[in-house]
C-alpha cells in the first residue's frame, strides 16, 4: 500500500476542505477502498477519514414522506432499522443479500454507492484497463467472463457495477446529496453512476473533492412497500456477488398494476433500469405474460460480451419474471432467512 | 507450556474417560487452545528482531523478468533489503535437481526465468510488514513475455512415465474392445474437471532464524522430516541442524506436504539479512507456487450386458503438469479398484502448461476420477433402466479388479445398505425431472461409491513409562485438523495402559522421532502404529521386569501373559494378580523405561491383499427450474474404514470430505486468461469454496469394519474418502432433478438454464 | 508521522502511537500487540478469519485502518473467556467439534458472538447458516459450527428468558 497522509477532520466543512487537494480519497469504513489500496488499484496520497464525522449517521423520515439516510449509516443498521425495512423492504433485502455480516456492519451507505467494479482486469492492477489508465485499452474485451456486462457497455469497458443496494435504490428514484467546495447539490441516483461510453474512468457524477452526505428516498418510494422484492441469483448461496439480480416493486390497484419499478444488477456498469418495461406493466393484471413482456423490453438491446456471459440475457429475463411474481405475491412479513435468494424461505 | 507439549491439565472438563481411550468420542485435546486464540500457528511467531518479508511475484506466465526497480523499493522507508537473483544467497544445490523422492522443483530466485503466473521473482525485507509489502509493489517488474500454454488443448500430448506418486500411467486387464463389442449397451462420455487450488485457510507462512549454520523454522508442514531433508539439501547443512516447529497446521490438504518455494525464500531472506524473517504469502500468491489439483479431461467407455453386468470399462485421462516438473493427477485410480468388469483399461496422458506444478490435493486421483466414473455408472444405469444402486451392486468387486487380490476387508455392501436406508433411497423414480417440492423446486437424488486406499508410511515413535505411574509418548506427528493431538494420544494412552490424565503427549516438532508424512489418509495408521509399537516395547520391558522378579505377583507370567491397563500390569489368566507400574519400577530401582517403535507397510500383506476404505454417498439437490440455482438439500454418507479411534473426529473428517465433494461439484474452478496465463479469480471472493449457507443437513454413518490385515491397529484412513463418492452423487442428483447431464465441473447455474 | 490512538482493547484502555497510517487493525493486533488470535486468511475481507468486535459489532479487522478506530472498543478472541471460564460459544465449539484445524476458529467464534448479540437469527438453523456465511472454513466443519452456534444461542435465549 502506498504511503499516504492521514487526515481526520472534525466537521463536514473541514472534511470538504481537506478533500480539495488532488490525489485525496475519503475513507468511510474502507471495506472497498482499503481492499483496492492493498491491491495497488487505488493509490491515494491523502486519506481524509470521515468515519467518525458527526451528523452523517441519521435515518430520518422527512415531512414530505420521504426518507433521508446519512452517508455514514452502516449497511446493517439501515437494513435492520424496523421503520426503514418496513417502508422499503426490497432495499433492506438487497442490503442483507450483499457481502457478509461483517462487511455489512462496517460498510456505509455512501461507500456502497462508491464501490468499484470487480472486473478482474481492473482489480489486478496490471492488465490494460481504461478505468485505471485512460487509453490503455480493455483487457476484458476478448475474454469476457460471467461477471461482465451485457447492457450498456462500450468497446472501452465491459465492467459491471457490483452493488446490490443500488439496484432497488435506482428503482425507487433515490437521490444522492452531495457536499463540495461549491456547496451542496443533489443528483438522481439514476444519473450518479456513468455508463462507460468513451470515458470509463469517469465513474460517477461526483466532482473532485465532493463528498456524499446522504441518500434521499422520495415520498413515492414508500408506495411500494406491500409489493417489493429483491432477487439475487448467485453461484454460492451467500457471500457472493450477483450473477444477475433484480429489484421489482409494484402497486396494485384492485386487479391491476398501478405503478411498477424494475431494475437489474449484474448487467451493466450501473444498476439497469428500463422505464419502458415498467410502463408496459401499468394497467395490466399481474400475470406471467405481463411480466414476460416487461422482461423482454428490459433486455431489449442486450448484447453479450463473450460466450461466457451470453446466458445472462435469458437469465435476466427469468429473474425479472420471478422478481415481479414475488413482488406481486406481496412483501413477506419478515425478510427471508436467505435474503433475496431463490431459496429464501419466507 | 510449550506449543508441542500438551499436558493432561488442558483437557476440557468431562472429556477424560478412564479405561480404554480408543473408540471414545473425546473432544479435541487442543480445543481449549484453539477456541481461545492461544494455539500458536506458524505466522503467530515473532522472535525478537524479526524482519518482515513480502514476495514480488510474476504477472506473466512465461518469459523473463527484464527489470526490477530495486532502487525504488530500496528507497522506501523501512526497507532493509531486496533479494533478487542478483544477490540471493547461493544454494548448495540447484533447486531444479530431482535427486530424491518427494522433491519438487522450486523457484528460488536462481535466474530471470518466469515459468508460471505468481511465481516469486523477488523478496523485499523490511522493518515492518507495511514497508515490505509496498517495497514489493514498487519493484514494478518489466518482462519479456512469451505466449503461455494454458488449457488442456494448449500442449502436446504425451504419456508420462508415472502418475501420482510413482503409479503406472496405464493399467489393464482383459480386452476392452472385445468387451465393448459384446455389450448390449455401450456409452461413451467425456468429463472435465478444472484446476483447483487447496486454499488452506492458513497461508504457507515461514518464520526463519539462523544461528550460524543452524536454522530454526516455524513453518506449517505435513512432513517434518521431508521438509528437513529438502531444506538441508538446499542449504548444504545437516537435517539435524534444522529445527522445525509445526504444532498446528491451518489446513494442508496436500499443499503443505513438501516445503513451498516461498517458505524456502524466507530462509534465504533470513540468511541474507542476518536476522529472523517472517514471510507470509498473500492469498493470491498461493495460486502458483503451492501446487494445485491438475485439470482433467476424462473419457469413459462402458459396455454392459442386458442384465447390467459390465463387459468393459475403459477410462482415458488427459491431465496436465507444469512445463518444468512432474505431477500427474492419477485420475484412473478409482477405476482400478471399484467395479468388477472382465475388461478394464486405464490410460493417462498429459500436456505441459505454463502453470505452477500440480500437487496432491485431498484425494488426488480418486476425487477427479470418481466424478467421471460415478457419473458414467449413473448414465449407464439409466440406459439400462436400472436403479443406480442396483447397477453398482450387480458389478460389486469381490476381489480387486485388475490385480485379482482379495480385499483385506470391504464392508461396502453394508455401506450401501445403511446409507440407502438412512437416506430413503428406495422407491426413487428412475427417470429424471419427476419430482418437485412444495415450493416448486426440482428435486433429484443421486449416489456415488466412495473409495480410498488404506496407506501406511514409515514412522517412528518413542514411549516412556515413569516410576510415578505417568508416561510420555512423542513423535513428529502433525495435526492439520484431522485430530492427531487427540486420536494419537488415545492410542498412546491405551498402548501404555494409562489414562490420558497421566500421559504427556508431544508432537509437531522435528526434534521428535520421524513420524512420516501426514498425507494419503495414512497418518493415523502410520503414527498410530508407531506409537502402538513403541508402547508395546515399553510395556514389554516393564513386563519383563515384573515377570522375572520373584517379588512380583506377576512372576512367571511371561511377557505375553500380562496386559497393561489403568497403570497396572495384570495377568491374563488371573485378573486378581496385578501390580502397578510404579511398584514394578520402584522395586527395580528404575526411574523410567523407554520404548521405541516403528510402523511401515507390511510387504507380504501388500502383496497378498488389496487394502482400501469404502463408502456410499447419497445426495439430494434442489434446483430452481427457471433460474438454475442449485442447493444441496441433504447428504448422507456411510463409510467403512477399519477401526475407529475417535468417532467424533472421524465423523468430522467425513463431513469435511463430503463438503469438499460439494465444493468440487458446484463451486471450485480456477480461471485463467489464456492470453496471459494470469488468474482471473486468485482470491476467495471469486474462487468459490462453500460457505455455511451452502451446507445441508448431513449424516455420516460409521460402518463397523474389522481388519486384521491392514495394520496392527486395524486402522484405515478417513480424511479423503468423503470427497470421492460425493462429487458423483451430487452430479447424478442434479441430472436426476433436471434431466441435464453436466459433464464439466463445477455444475453452475448457467449450465442448467436450457 | 505518528498517529495517536486510544483503544479499549479487551477491556483495557490502551494509548498507542501508530507509526504508520497504513496499519490495519489486524496487523496492529498481530504484529505489534502480540494478539495473534485473530488470523489472516486472505487480508481482503473474503474469509472472516480476522473477525473481531469493534464497539460490539463483528467486522473484518483486515480491512479496517487502525487509525480510524480512535476511541473504539475492540474485543478479540483473547478477551472473550473470563479467566479460565470459557465463553459459552467457545465451550460449544469444543462440544460440537465446530472446528478441525482451528485456524478460522477465532474468527468463527467472534462472528458467532456478534451474531448472537445482533439477535436476528435466534436458533433458526437457516438464519444461523446465513449469518455465519462470512466465515469460511476450508476443513468443512460447518455442521459442527452450526450446532455450536445454535447451542450457544439457545443458552443465551434461555438465560434471557430466565431474567
Amino acid at each position: 500500500m502506498r504511503t499516504f497522509d492521514y487526515i481526520r477532520p472534525a466537521s463536514l466543512p473541514e472534511a470538504v476542505a481537506a478533500g480539495q487537494q488532488p490525489d485525496t480519497a475519503y475513507l468511510a469504513a474502507g471495506t472497498n477502498l482499503v481492499d483496492l489500496m492493498k491491491g495497488g488499484v487505488a493509490t491515494p496520497a491523502r486519506i481524509v477519514d470521515i468515519t467518525r464525522l458527526p451528523g452523517l449517521s441519521a435515518i430520518e423520515r422527512l415531512p414530505d414522506g420521504g426518507t433521508r439516510v446519512g452517508a455514514l449509516v452502516r449497511n446493517s443498521d439501515l437494513a435492520y432499522d424496523a421503520a426503514f425495512a418496513e417502508t422499503y423492504p426490497m432495499v433492506a433485502e438487497a442490503l442483507l443479500a450483499g457481502a457478509s455480516a461483517q462487511l455489512r456492519n462496517a460498510a456505509t451507505v455512501g461507500g456502497n454507492l462508491m464501490q468499484r467494479t470487480r472486473c478482474p482486469y481492473f482489480t489486478d492492477a496490471v492488465s490494460p484497463c481504461n478505468k485505471r489508465e485512460p487509453g490503455a485499452g480493455c483487457a476484458a474485451l476478448g475474454h469476457a467472463t460471467r461477471i461482465h456486462a451485457v447492457q450498456g457497455w462500450s468497446e472501452h469497458c465491459i465492467a459491471t457495477h457490483p452493488s446490490d443496494f443500488c439496484v432497488p435504490l435506482v428503482a425507487l428514484d433515490a437521490v444522492v446529496e452531495i457536499a463540495g467546495p461549491d456547496g451542496e447539490r443533489t443528483v438522481p441516483l439514476t444519473a450518479f453512476h456513468h455508463l462507460p461510453g468513451d470515458h470509463p474512468e469517469r465513474e460517477t457524477a461526483l466532482r473532485p473533492g465532493e463528498l456524499i452526505t446522504a441518500l434521499r428516498l422520495p415520498p413515492e418510494a414508500a408506495a411500494f412497500q406491500g409489493n417489493a422484492r429483491y432477487l439475487k441469483v448467485r453461484d454460492r448461496t451467500s457471500y457472493a456477488f450477483a450473477v444477475v439480480s433484480a429489484a421489482a416493486a409494484l402497486t396494485l390497484d384492485g386487479g391491476t398494476i398501478g405503478r411498477a419499478r424494475l431494475a437489474f444488477g449484474g448487467l451493466a456498469l450501473k444498476p439497469w433500469r428500463v422505464e419502458e418495461a415498467e410502463a408496459a406493466l401499468v394497467g395490466h393484471a399481474p400475470s406471467p405474460e405481463a411480466y414476460a413482456k416487461a422482461a423482454a423490453l428490459a433486455l431489449d438491446g442486450a448484447r453479450p460480451t463473450g460466450e461466457a456471459n451470453a446466458f445472462k440475457i435469458e437469465l435476466a429475463r427469468r429473474v425479472a419474471v420471478r422478481a415481479l411474481t414475488l413482488a406481486a405475491a406481496g412483501t413477506p412479513a419478515r425478510i427471508p432467512a436467505l435474503p433475496a435468494s431463490p431459496f429464501g424461505i419466507v | 507450556m510449550t506449543a508441542t507439549s500438551m499436558p493432561a491439565s488442558n483437557l476440557p472438563a468431562g472429556s477424560v474417560r478412564h479405561g480404554s481411550s480408543i473408540g471414545q468420542p473425546l473432544t479435541r485435546r487442543d480445543g481449549p487452545l484453539k477456541v481461545t486464540g492461544q494455539a500458536r500457528f506458524s505466522a503467530d511467531n515473532l522472535p525478537p528482531g524479526t524482519l518482515h518479508a513480502a514476495l514480488c511475484v510474476a504477472r506473466i506466465a512465461r518469459g523473463r523478468v527484464t527489470g526490477l526497480d530495486v532502487a525504488a523499493a530500496g528507497a522506501h522507508p523501512g526497507v532493509v533489503a531486496v533479494m533478487t537473483p542478483e544477490n540471493a544467497p547461493t544454494l548448495a544445490k540447484d533447486p531444479d535437481a530431482k535427486d530424491g523422492p518427494f522433491i519438487f522443483r522450486l523457484d528460488l530466485l536462481q535466474n530471470d526465468k518466469v515459468r508460471y503466473a505468481n511465481q516469486p521473482i523477488a523478496v523485499v525485507i523490511a522493518e515492518t510488514l507495511e514497508a515490505a509489502t509496498e517495497g514489493a509493489r514498487l519493484l514494478a517488474p518489466t518482462y519479456a513475455a512469451e505466449t503461455p500454454r494454458i488449457g488442456l488443448d494448449a500442449g502436446e500430448v504425451f504419456t508420462p512415465d508415472s502418475v501420482g506418486v510413482g503409479a503406472p500411467p496405464a493399467e489393464s486387464d482383459g480386452d476392452v474392445e472385445a468387451g465393448l463389442a459384446a455389450a448390449s449397451k455401450t456409452i461413451a462420455a467425456t468429463y472435465e474437471t478444472p484446476a483447483q487450488y487447496h486454499n488452506a485457510m492458513e497461508p504457507h507462512a515461514a518464520v526463519a532464524a539462523w544461528d550460524g549454520d543452524r536454522l530454526t523454522l516455524h513453518m506449517p508442514t505435513q512432513g517434518l522430516a521431508i521438509s528437513q531433508g529438502r531444506l538441508a539439501g538446499l542449504f548444504g547443512i545437516k537435517p539435524t541442524d534444522i529445527h522445525i516447529e509445526s504444532p498446528y497446521l491451518g489446513g494442508g490438504f496436500g499443499s503443505k506436504g513438501v516445503p513451498a518455494g516461498p517458505q524456502v525464500l524466507a530462509c534465504m531472506a533470513a540468511r541474507l539479512v542476518g536476522r529472523p524473517v517472517k514471510l507470509v504469502p498473500t492469498r493470491s500468491q498461493m495460486y502458483g507456487p503451492m501446487g494445485h489439483r491438475g485439470p482433467t479431461r476424462q473419457t469413459l467407455r462402458l459396455g454392459s450386458d442386458a442384465a447390467g453386468k459390465l463387459t468393459a470399462l475403459d477410462h482415458h485421462i488427459l491431465t496436465a503438469s507444469s512445463s518444468f516438473d512432474d505431477f500427474f493427477e492419477p485420475a484412473g485410480r478409482a477405476t482400478s479398484t471399484l467395479y468388477a468388469s472382465p475388461a478394464i483399461a486405464i490410460r493417462h496422458e498429459a500436456v505441459r502448461l505454463d502453470t505452477g506444478t500440480p500437487l496432491f490435493m485431498r484425494a488426488p486421483g480418486e476425487a477427479t476420477g470418481s466424478v467421471a466414473l460415478e457419473s458414467a455408472l449413473d448414465e449407464m444405469a439409466h440406459e439400462l433402466g436400472l436403479d443406480p444402486l442396483d447397477f453398482r451392486l450387480a458389478n460389486y468387486a469381490e476381489v480387486e479388479p485388475i490385480t485379482g487380490k482379495p480385499f483385506s476387508s470391504k464392508a461396502l455392501r453394508e455401506c450401501y445398505r445403511r446409507g440407502a436406508e438412512a437416506f430413503g433411497w428406495a422407491g426413487r423414480p428412475l427417470q429424471p425431472r419427476q419430482t418437485r417440492d412444495k415450493d416448486g423446486f426440482l428435486v433429484g437424488t443421486g449416489m456415488g461409491t466412495a473409495t480410498f486406499p488404506a496407506l501406511i508410511f514409515e514412522g517412528m515413535a518413542r514411549a516412556e513409562i515413569r516410576a510415578d505411574g505417568t508416561g510420555t509418548v512423542e513423535l513428529g506427528a502433525i495435526d492439520m485438523g484431522q485430530g492427531a493431538w487427540t486420536a494419537l494420544a488415545q492410542i498412546a494412552a491405551d498402548g501404555l495402559g494409562i489414562g490420558l490424565e497421566a500421559l504427556t503427549f508431544r508432537m509437531g516438532s522435528s526434534d521428535l522421532p520421524n513420524a512420516g508424512i501426514a498425507g494419503g489418509s495414512g497418518h493415523t495408521a502410520t503414527a498410530g502404529n508407531a506409537i502402538h509399537a513403541a508402547a508395546q516395547d515399553a510395556i514389554g520391558q516393564l513386563a519383563a521386569l515384573a515377570t522375572n522378579d520373584p517379588a512380583s505377583p506377576l512372576y512367571g507370567a511371561g511377557n505375553a501373559g500380562v496386559t497393561a491397563a489403568g497403570g497396572r500390569l495384570t495377568r491374563r489368566d488371573d485378573p486378581s494378580r496385578s501390580e502397578s507400574f510404579s511398584d514394578i519400577l520402584t522395586r527395580a530401582g528404575r526411574a523410567r523405561i523407554e520404548g521405541k517403535g516403528k510402523a511401515g507397510a507390511d510387504p507380504a500383506a501388500q502383496k497378498s491383499y488389496a487394502m482400501h476404505a469404502h463408502g456410499a454417498v447419497f445426495a439430494e439437490v434442489k434446483v430452481d427450474p427457471d433460474l438454475g440455482q442449485i442447493r444441496v438439500s441433504r447428504l448422507v454418507g456411510a463409510f467403512a474404514a477399519g477401526r475407529v479411534i475417535n468417532p467424533r473426529l472421524v465423523q468430522s473428517q467425513y463431513y469435511g470430505g463430503m463438503i469438499w465433494g460439494l465444493s468440487f461439484a458446484l463451486h471450485e474452478r480456477a480461471e485463467m486468461d489464456p492470453r496471459t496465463g494470469r488468474f482471473l479469480n486468485d482470491n476467495l471472493a471469486e474462487y468459490h469454496v462453500p460457505v455455511n449457507a451452502d451446507i445441508p443437513p448431513m449424516e455420516a454413518i460409521l460402518v463397523h469394519e474389522d481388519d486384521a490385515v491392514v495394520n496392527a491397529l486395524g486402522v484405515k484412513g478417513v480424511g479423503e474418502i468423503g470427497i470421492t463418492g460425493t462429487v458423483g452423487a451430487i452430479a447424478n442428483a442434479v441430472w436426476h432433478a433436471t434431466g441435464v447431464r453436466v459433464r464439466d465441473m463445477p455444475i453452475t447455474l448457467d449450465k442448467l438454464l436450457g | 508521522m505518528t498517529i495517536p490512538l486510544r483503544l479499549t482493547l479487551n477491556g483495557q484502555t490502551r494509548a498507542i502511537a501508530l507509526e504508520d497510517p497504513r496499519i490495519t487493525l489486524l496487523d496492529l493486533l498481530r504484529e505489534r500487540l502480540g494478539l495473534t488470535g485473530a488470523k489472516k486468511g486472505c487480508d481482503r475481507g473474503q474469509c472472516g478469519a480476522c473477525t473481531v468486535l469493534v464497539d460490539g459489532r463483528r467486522i473484518n479487522a483486515c480491512l479496517t485502518l487502525a487509525a480510524s478506530l480512535d476511541g473504539a472498543e475492540v474485543l478479540t478472541i483473547e478477551g472473550l473467556a473470563e479467566g479460565d471460564r470459557l465463553h459459552p460459544v467457545q465451550a460449544a465449539f469444543i462440544a460440537h467439534d465446530g472446528f478441525q484445524c482451528g485456524f478460522c476458529t477465532p474468527g468463527q467464534i467472534m462472528s458467532a458472538v456478534g451474531l448472537i448479540r445482533e439477535g436476528h437469527a435466534g436458533t433458526d438453523p437457516e438464519r444461523i447458516r446465513e449469518g455465519m456465511s462470512g466465515n469460511l472454513c476450508r476443513c468443512g466443519a460447518y455442521a459442527g459450527i452450526l450446532e455450536a452456534v445454535r447451542d450457544a444461542a439457545g443458552q443465551t435465549e434461555h438465560r434471557e428468558d430466565a431474567a
